[in-house]
């Protein structure tokens, strides 16, 4: 039997990895598919409580569902600045975005 | 072992080594290839988890769409970066010591809590597809969310092509 457990590990390791592929990336497009992996792993977590929990009720697996919706605008709309970010300075590593360092 | 524990323990298997391949490779393209395999697997937890609508509309959303979006991002942005030069910034054992600190503090908090896992079977897909469409066009229920969630991605589509267009062509 798999346990409610297990499922909520498996979202814990593909979380932290995706942590550290954001912190850790230079590439602006490599951080961004960084974000999509924590955001998976929400999913996972989000759909297993659902199926364990309350498998009568649709709350789990419409939050699921609001939250592919919003990883795709926000993918979108990422990966339109990343372009915009790429014609204006010639650069997608996200340490040499600093005009506004202090 | 239950065939679904076999098939639970190799998935998840499979997810964390290409998501180990995402976050660790050099080559973008194969980074993102990684990605598609990762949610590949993420499909088949779906499955697994009797959400299979869900498994559906992450093929269709994720690899369909947004794995594709990728790729184009990496072949449009892709003069720049050399794929042979250092992919991980000065602060990458930092970032491993932040992600192992939070993994673990994480495995801490579930194995010190018990859910309260429930006894009703859960319904064959045809009851919970007409579940969840219900509760997405009831006003009570989640009507509001879904048509925000159109709303923004009308405001997303309109910004995207705002940021991204050429003014130089105008």
């Amino acid at each position: 039997m798999v346990t409610l457990e297990n499922y909520l590990f498996l979202g814990a390791v593909l979380f932290c990895v995706g942590a550290y592929g954001v912190l850790a990336r230079k590439n602006a497009v490599a951080i961004l598919m960084s974000i999509e992996l924590m955001l998976n792993a929400v999913n996972i977590n989000l759909v297993a409580f659902w199926h364990y929990l309350t498998p009568t009720q649709a709350s789990g697996m419409a939050f699921a569902l609001i939250v592919f919706a919003v990883a795709a605008a926000e993918a979108a709309v990422g990966l339109a600045l990343i372009i915009s970010i790429y014609r204006r300075r010639q650069t997608v590593v996200a340490e040499d975005v600093n005009l506004m360092k202090f | 072992m239950t065939p679904e524990q076999i098939v639970f323990w190799l998935t998840a298997a499979v997810i964390v080594a290409s998501a180990v391949q995402v976050v660790t490779t050099r080559n973008l393209v194969h980074a993102a290839l990684w990605l598609i395999v990762t949610l590949f697997g993420m499909a088949i937890i779906f499955v697994l988890l009797s959400a299979g609508f869900l498994a559906v509309v992450q093929v269709v959303v994720y690899i369909g769409a947004i794995s594709i979006l990728i790729i184009f991002a990496i072949m449009l942005t892709r003069r720049v970066m050399q794929d042979t030069g250092p992919q991980t910034n000065n602060n990458w054992r930092l970032a491993l010591l932040i992600a192992a600190v939070l993994g673990a503090g994480i495995w801490y908090a579930l194995s010190n809590v018990s859910f309260a896992v429930t006894a009703t079977p859960v319904p064959n897909s045809e009851t919970v597809l007409i579940t969840l469409g219900d509760a997405l066009a009831s006003p009570n229920f989640y009507m509001v969310p879904l048509v925000t969630v159109g709303i923004l991605l009308a405001a997303g589509m309109i910004g995207s092509i705002a940021i991204a267009r050429d003014e130089d062509k105008e």
